[in-house]
């Protein structure tokens, strides 16, 4: 079977990564939603996972593969307790804007 | 002997310690006192019985318990040493020690820390057994410390009236300075003979002297004499001695006057060898004894507070031992100790026993009349006054006889001093006496009510002391001492090798000292009996009165040269950690405070900001690890 990278060429993985990490990150600065936050931070982890994976099969060493592994499952309990404290909150305030979320404050 | 036996000596005192300072509260004042007397007798019993086994085989004892200190080339053990010297020491330390304890049953029944009073008394008698048995420097040192602790213990004993902390401080600090002589002392000898074992110092200086070894020895005489000075209460150090009078009365009689006093002489007595070798420092010793003796008698003269007398007594005594100590007589200082055991704690029991009497008061001007009295009391005080001033046959004439001869053959001026000191003394204590005894009681009617003779708990040490006192100089009788005798073996430079003849001089000069004797008895009655003159106030004396009243102003010069400077620059110390050190390290915490006060505003609780900020940070990291290279 012929080597998908071939086709496509490393770079043009990087290019996405980068998209989709940059994505992440203007989502979490400019959206003011918790759940669209985290759903940012979820981008931003499997821009990642793109990364490893390209380099994985662009270096043939299976240890990038096992980290994306790893992440997933991080990413997984993440979500879990993320979205559960998220319920929390908005049971008790009744919203998830972080701009009301100040009982932090110095 | 069985070491267990001189282990058991030793260490009865302080399980009587353990036991009074622990459990005194709950067995009672009755068992207290019973067992606090009881290990002071059994030492001393303990003590006879080691005294006759030594007289008869003339071997020291020596208890080795480990090896203390081991280094290469130098090892200090840990040993206890019984020879001639310490077991005199241990029997009139125990001896005297059980009366005194006996005596303090009674006297001290009324008060509420009796069981404390029982303690530090024992404890005090401990660390005075190790003082005396030590074999060496360093075990000396522990009970040297050890009875200045219990001295200040004793001393602050009422510890709720400021004055007597006072003079209880006064006495621990003027000790702390001779007690550094002792230190550096030892460190000399360390360093010179590279022991400290009196055995092996005595072994080591056989074989001679090197020059400069001779130069270092002069310097830790020195420096051990001055410690000598503060434990003994000479010039300049002796100004604690009056003031530790704030002590109940057996205190003074046991420790400021019979025992721990005379650590001093027992030290330089047991380094006899040393000494002999540095004349300079021995003259310094004499003439420094010599002054003390006027110096405190001369004070004597106008105390008005019976135990001041007493005081001043005991030191310029104790002046006259160092006179003997400096010109090498050490026997006769050994001798004066022990008869100025016997008197001194008699006069200053009888001094508690008229204390007692008229409920605390010690001034003398308010006694008189107290002989019909109190009958016991009087004789044995008389008696006692007469062995002081030295009228024969009672003990004190024999040994101040014999230091006043030594005097005359060697320093003709010192003779001169210690005579006139002498008078003084028979003045001043015939004078406490007939002020005291005598005439007619001046103090208040309710006072009057309440005199009694004290009970036999206190008369009974009265009377065995006052026996002791008259008999007391048949120990060392001129001609033929058996304590020159005994104690040859423990002094190197021995009198009884060369034994002084009775000639016509020394008759000549017992005749002389006891007319001096007797013309101070002869003043005081004439003073006191027949013009019936009551000593001034100090505020109303003047002249040579006034100066000696305020004992030469001495307290006052040491406050003026030691304590104000030393005031003067802690209140500037003071000052000055105030403004620079404390206003910098309080600096620095008002600049961290206010920074985190500034800082804290940041945490506006804005996610969303916090997020930027993080973002932010995140790039610039990247920029500068990645990029900026």
């Amino acid at each position: 079977m012929e080597n998908i990278l071939q086709i496509i060429g490393i770079e043009n993985y990087i290019y996405l990564a980068v998209l989709l990490f940059s994505i992440g990150v203007f989502g979490i600065l400019y959206r003011r939603n918790a759940i669209v936050m985290f759903m940012s931070i979820e981008i931003m982890l499997n821009a990642a996972n793109l990364l490893l994976v390209a380099f994985s099969n662009y270096h043939q060493d299976g240890s990038g593969q096992v980290f994306v592994f790893f992440t997933m499952a991080v990413a997984a309990a993440e979500v879990a307790i993320g979205l559960a404290i998220l319920v929390a909150i908005f049971r008790n305030v009744g919203s998830i804007d972080i701009d009301k979320l100040k009982n932090l404050k110095g | 002997m069985d070491t267990n036996i001189l282990l058991l000596l030793l260490i009865v005192p302080f399980i009587g310690f353990l036991i009074n300072i622990f459990f005194g509260k709950t067995i009672g004042k009755n068992l207290s006192g019973i067992i606090g007397t009881l290990t002071i007798v059994i030492s001393f019993v303990i003590s006879v019985i080691l005294f006759l086994q030594i007289k008869e085989t003339q071997e020291p004892v020596r208890l080795h318990l480990f090896d203390w200190i081991t280094l290469e080339k130098f090892k200090i053990d840990f040993a206890f040493y019984f020879d001639q010297l310490s077991v005199l020491w241990l029997l009139f330390v125990t001896g005297i020690g059980s009366l005194i304890h006996l005596y303090s049953t009674s006297y001290m029944k009324e008060d509420e820390n009796f069981h404390k009073f029982f303690a530090y008394l024992n404890l005090f008698v401990f660390f005075m057994l190790v003082l005396v048995t030590g074999s060496n420097l360093l075990i000396m040192f522990i009970g040297w410390e050890g009875v200045g602790l219990c001295s200040y213990l004793l001393i602050g004993f009422w510890y709720q009236n400021q004055e007597y902390n006072n003079a209880a401080k006064k006495a621990f600090i003027m000790n702390r300075v001779g007690d550094l002589g002792f230190l550096i002392g030892t460190f000399i000898i360390a360093y010179s003979f590279g022991t400290v074992d009196f055995m092996e110092l005595r072994e080591s200086l056989s074989g001679g002297i090197a020059t400069s070894t001779l130069a270092l020895l002069g310097c830790a005489n020195l420096a051990l004499f001055i410690a000598a000075t503060g434990k003994s209460a000479q010039l300049p150090l002796y100004t604690w001695l009056p003031d530790a009078m704030a002590g109940p009365t057996p205190v003074s009689a046991l420790i400021h006057a019979a025992t721990m006093v005379t650590a001093g002489i027992f030290m330089i007595t047991r380094l006899n060898f040393l000494f002999d070798l540095t004349p300079n420092v021995q003259h310094l010793i004499a003439v420094v004894g010599g002054l003390t003796a006027l110096v405190a008698a001369s004070i004597g003269l106008v105390q008005n507070d019976i135990k001041k007398v007493l005081a001043y007594s005991t030191v310029s005594q104790l002046g006259l031992m160092f006179m003997a100590l400096g010109f090498g007589a050490y026997e006769i200082a050994v001798f004066h100790v022990i008869t100025h055991a016997f008197f001194k704690a008699c006069l200053f029991l009888g001094s508690g026993s008229v204390i007692h009497a008229i409920h605390g008061e010690q001034d003398m001007r308010h006694m008189g009349g107290l002989k019909n009295v109190m009958k016991i009391t009087y004789v044995t005080f008389l008696i006692s006054s007469l062995a002081i001033s030295g009228i024969p046959p009672f003990s004190g004439f024999f040994s101040k006889d014999e230091i006043l001869m030594v005097a005359f053959h060697e320093n003709i001026t010192l003779w001169v001093i210690g005579s006139l000191a002498s008078i003084m003394t028979a003045f001043y204590m015939f004078r406490l006496l007939y002020l005291t005894f005598f005439n007619k009681f001046r103090g208040t009617e309710e006072q009057k009510h309440h005199l009694h003779e004290s009970p036999a708990a206190m008369t009974m040490p009265l009377i065995i002391l006052a026996v002791l006192a008259i008999v007391g100089g048949a120990i060392s009788l001129p001609g033929s001492s058996w304590l020159n005798t005994y104690l040859a073996p423990v002094i190197l430079n021995n009198a009884a090798a060369h034994p002084h003849h009775l000639g016509t001089t020394e008759y000549i000069l017992m005749g002389v000292a006891v007319i001096g004797a007797l013309i101070g008895i002869g003043i005081a009655y004439s003073k006191y009996i027949k013009k019936q003159e009551l000593p001034l106030n100090d505020n109303q004396s003047n002249g040579i009165h006034k100066v000696l009243a305020n004992s030469y102003y001495i307290d006052n010069i040491y406050n003026f040269l030691i304590i104000m400077p030393l005031n003067i620059l802690g209140n500037f110390f003071k000052k000055v950690t105030e403004v620079i050190i404390s206003g910098v390290v309080f600096g620095f915490a008002k600049f961290a405070d206010e920074l985190s006060y500034q800082g804290k505003k940041a945490q506006n609780g804005n996610i969303g900001l916090y997020l930027f900020a993080f973002v932010i940070g995140v790039c610039v990291i990247i920029y500068y690890l990645f990029i900026a290279r």
